[in-house]
């Protein structure tokens, strides 16, 4: 108890010495990092015998605890990973295009990052540590295989933490001329630098999925070739790409809640487009999600027909239906966002677009509904003797991936043109060309529609592996070519029409800023059902058909009581956010007080996360 | 009422009649579970409030009635409509919730899992008979005599005894069956029956007999391409 209150009063002179808020969160950092130090001192001894093997902590156990704190780290590390990415899109866009609003968009979404950075190594820490203590031998195992990965990612780490903080904190200072291309190539670097943390940790969590045969050599060729396992791009490319999604709809929510409860006009514009910027990139990535997602489970599936069964046919099956549900949402807040957008942000605009978009609204729901069609119905006994067994006669075809495929296919499309719709509202073809160019598009969205439906009803006629490498293929290169199509024809139809309705920001409902926060929420609660799915497909596995699971927890918990785990972690991931871009603001609310003596700050304040200097400030 | 909440009440009520009294009576279907239903109207509820409130206008039009029917002053007559509603909302959402967890004779509904993952020693087993029409042709002859009195003569799942099975036995010609699995799958199942499905099978309902201890491993592998080659599916394979 003595370490504790030496610990607080710590944090109490701390926070009296530097009234700069990356204090409190510093603070807060280094009070939860102690609150956790006792759960290792708490953990029970393991057998007598032998070396000890696992650990455990009383109540929670160990298995739940390593569950939340890695759930949240991920959580946390996808945010970090994801935003960098787009606000180094921003910046450059500002820096080529000129447009001064992305570069301040960017530096408010860096602002977000370098307060959620400090508390995403955190958690890492306090996960490795509780690994360390509670599963030694398997942590010695996997040690022994990847210790130089272990080296790298330490180096890794030292990396993207000065550039990240070079990023930051010269943001100001290197504004003009060649010191800007210095910056966005210190942009580059942190992307560069943070793709390498993802992937290097990646490969040891997908070795324990999907382990490959370790002959022996050296050290680093061991972890060479154990990093190569089959699920290894896979996930590179699944993760890299929620990150984006995560990170562009927590941004969004962000912009959403202070668009919300914005006294100004000016600030309500702003959030309003930061919302707009946020909820575009989410939908962005999620339009590219389900291709990856689908790459991913081919390769499990071809890795280990046990693990494809369990996760797809067997008893993790039903979580899909929820996966399902929790994209359906996504794409109809996403979709809903726009809509509002086209109606509340271009005056005049809601009778010309309120019939395509009830048709969109109607193709979305149909295409949910046969997504969210299980194959095996829940019913009754008397129900499913109705039926003549689990499958419905009719509606159980719809229950396989030709069907969700080809309708996960068509919401994409939907989705894509839900955005070219709000992309051309308020503009008049002006190009000569105007009228052939919009019959192309419509001829290609058809002709593509079409051929994803024939694809997809021709898929159950076929052997699955004709279905698998070709239709399925097939299909996502025909979303692929019609987004390739009608976004440069869109564009250079654009370039020369006339504007008939200004957009006007800050107009939008407050159902919108909501919508923002449910789509946050949505894919946040979609990470963690699919870190339960990942980890649950391993079985009694510690590292899948090689080191078994020994310990009490050697067995997967049911959907329903892995549902309460997965919503505490969405729950307290999002208290977290919260308080941590409430830390990350305060400055601004402190100089938005001193009013106009805001652009006399000093450039270049030396402040820990969260307190950097802001010379625009106030937003 | 406003005509904009005359009109959801009318999609909603279209919808279930047509889940509940069209849709089972169309050729080759059956009734829908009430999973199902709940499912789908709840698809078509949410529909109907993103398209109400994508304007002001027409946003006030669907809530407008609803708020003025509960919180509006002087609505007249409606009033003792209103303290029904009232009261009547809490009891139904209680019923609702006593009938769903009070004891009842009703067995609850199943979510049971049809494909239970293969033990590891089945998994990426290849079929070590040769495909030649001969083996093909024995091992339709094995299967009209073993299985097809409970999966049909035409490989529909529509044999003599099937009848007597609930949930009744596997249809090989539907798509959705034995075209998505790997013949190693089907190794197990018939090798091992019924009784040797995994935990994650629960509830166990398979009267499959456990072949293992009648027929030789080269007659199941036999049966396996005749199933195929019979119900003119393809086994999922990776190459």
């Amino acid at each position: 108890m003595s370490v504790i209150r030496q610990g607080i009063a710590t944090i109490q002179r701390s926070l009296r010495a530097d009234r700069a808020h990356g204090a409190w969160l510093a603070g807060f950092l280094l009070a939860a990092g102690l609150l956790a130090l006792p759960s290792i001192g708490l953990a029970g001894e393991g057998a007598a015998a032998g070396p000890t093997e696992y650990r455990d902590i009383p109540y929670i156990g160990s298995r739940n605890l390593v569950w939340i704190v890695a759930q949240l780290h991920l959580l946390l590390a996808g945010f970090v990973l994801g935003v960098p990415i787009f606000a180094w899109l921003c910046e450059v866009i500002a820096w080529r295009g000129g447009e001064q609003r992305y570069d301040k968009l960017a530096k408010e979404f860096t602002k977000l990052l370098t307060s959620a950075y400090a508390t995403t190594a955190l958690f890492g820490g306090i996960l490795l540590f509780l690994l360390v203590a509670f599963y030694p031998k398997l942590m010695n195992y996997l040690t022994d295989i990847f210790f130089p990965s272990f080296l790298l990612y330490c180096l890794l780490f030292l990396f993207e933490t000065a550039t990240l903080y070079l990023y930051w904190y010269g943001w100001d200072a290197m504004q003009y001329g060649r010191k800007k291309t210095l910056h966005v190539f210190l942009g580059f670097l942190l992307n560069f630098f943070a793709l390498f943390i993802m992937i290097v940790p990646n490969a040891w969590a997908t070795f324990q999925s999907s382990p490959v045969v370790i002959s022996e050599g050296t050290a680093f060729e061991r972890a060479w070739a154990a990093t190569w396992n089959p699920t290894w791009w896979p996930i590179n490319i699944h993760r890299l790409i929620a990150n984006v999604v995560l990170g562009g709809y927590i941004c969004g929510a962000y912009a959403g809640v202070r668009y919300l409860s914005a006294k100004y006009k000016e600030d309500r514009e702003h959030y309003d487009w930061m919302g707009y910027v946020g909820n575009f990139i989410g939908v962005f990535g999620l339009l590219a999600l389900p291709f990856a997602g689908y790459w991913l489970m081919r390769e499990i599936y071809q890795y280990n027909q046990q693990m494809g069964i369990t996760l797809m046919g067997g008893f993790l099956s039903w979580l899909f239906i929820i996966q399902a549900m929790l994209i359906g949402v996504l794409f109809l807040g996403s979709n809903y966002y726009f809509w509002l957008g086209i109606t509340y942000r271009i005056p005049g605009s809601q009778a010309k677009y309120r019939r395509p978009i009830f048709w969109m609204l109607v193709s979305l729901l149909f295409c949910l509904a046969v997504w969210m069609t299980p194959h095996s119905l829940v019913a009754s006994i008397e129900e499913a003797q109705k039926m003549g067994g689990a499958h419905h006669p009719l509606l159980g075809v719809l229950g396989v991936m030709s069907a969700k495929m080809t309708v996960s296919n068509l919401m994409i499309l939907i989705t894509f043109m839900s955005f070219v719709m709000y992309w051309r509202a308020g503009k008049q073809d002006a190009a000569g060309w105007a009228k052939l160019g919009k019959a192309v598009m419509g001829a290609v969205l058809v002709l593509a529609s079409l051929a994803v439906v024939v694809l997809g009803v021709w898929g159950y006629f076929v052997p699955a592996i004709v279905r698998i490498n070709y239709f399925s293929t097939s299909q996502v290169l025909i979303v692929i070519f019609v987004i390739l199509t009608i976004t440069p024809l869109t564009a250079l139809l654009l370039k020369s029409a006339k504007t008939t309705t200004e957009m006007v920001w800050g107009n939008m409902p407050p159902r919108a800023g909501y919508s923002l926060v449910l789509n946050a929420v949505m894919v946040i609660l979609l990470m963690t059902l699919m870190g339960y799915a990942r980890s649950s497909s391993r079985v009694h596995w510690h590292v899948y058909g090689v080191m078994r699971d020994s310990s009490p927890y050697a067995y997967s918990p049911a959907l329903g009581s892995a549902s309460l785990i997965m919503a505490f972690c969405t729950f307290f991931f999002c208290i977290l956010v919260a308080f941590i871009f409430w830390v990350a603001t305060m400055g601004d609310k402190a100089k938005a007080a001193q009013g106009a003596g805001k652009t006399d700050l000093p450039h270049g304040i030396p402040a820990i996360a969260g307190g950097a200097p802001d010379r625009e400030g106030g937003q | 009422m406003g005509r904009s909440l005359i009109k959801p009440i009318i999609v909603m009520g279209v919808m279930y009649v047509v889940l509940k009294f069209v849709l089972p009576y169309i050729p080759g279907s059956a009734p829908l579970p009430s999973s199902l239903i709940f499912l789908y109207l709840l698809l078509t509820l949410s529909g109907i409030v993103i398209f109400e409130t994508l304007s002001a206008e027409s946003k006030d039009a669907f809530w407008g009635p609803m708020q003025r029917f509960l919180t509006g002053n002087n609505i007249g007559g409606l009033q003792a409509l209103r303290y029904g509603v009232l009261i009547l909302f809490p009891l139904l959402v209680g019923w609702q919730t006593y009938s769903s967890t009070a004891p009842s004779e009703q067995p609850p509904s199943e979510s049971r899992t049809i494909h239970p993952a293969p033990p590891g020693e089945y998994t990426g087993l290849a079929n070590p008979v040769p495909k030649t029409p001969e083996n093909i042709m024995q091992g339709k002859g094995f299967y009209a005599a073993f299985c097809s009195p409970c999966h049909g003569g035409n490989f529909d799942g529509k044999g003599p005894a099937a009848r007597g099975y609930n949930p009744p036995p596997a249809n090989f010609a539907d798509p959705t069956t034995i075209a998505m699995l790997q013949e190693s799958y089907l190794f197990w199942r018939i090798k091992k029956g019924g009784v040797g499905l995994p935990i994650e099978g629960m509830p166990w309902k398979s009267a499959m007999p456990r072949w293992e201890l009648e027929l030789p491993d080269e007659w199941i592998w036999k049966i396996i391409m005749g199933e195929y080659d019979g119900a003119h599916q393809s086994p999922r394979t990776w190459e």
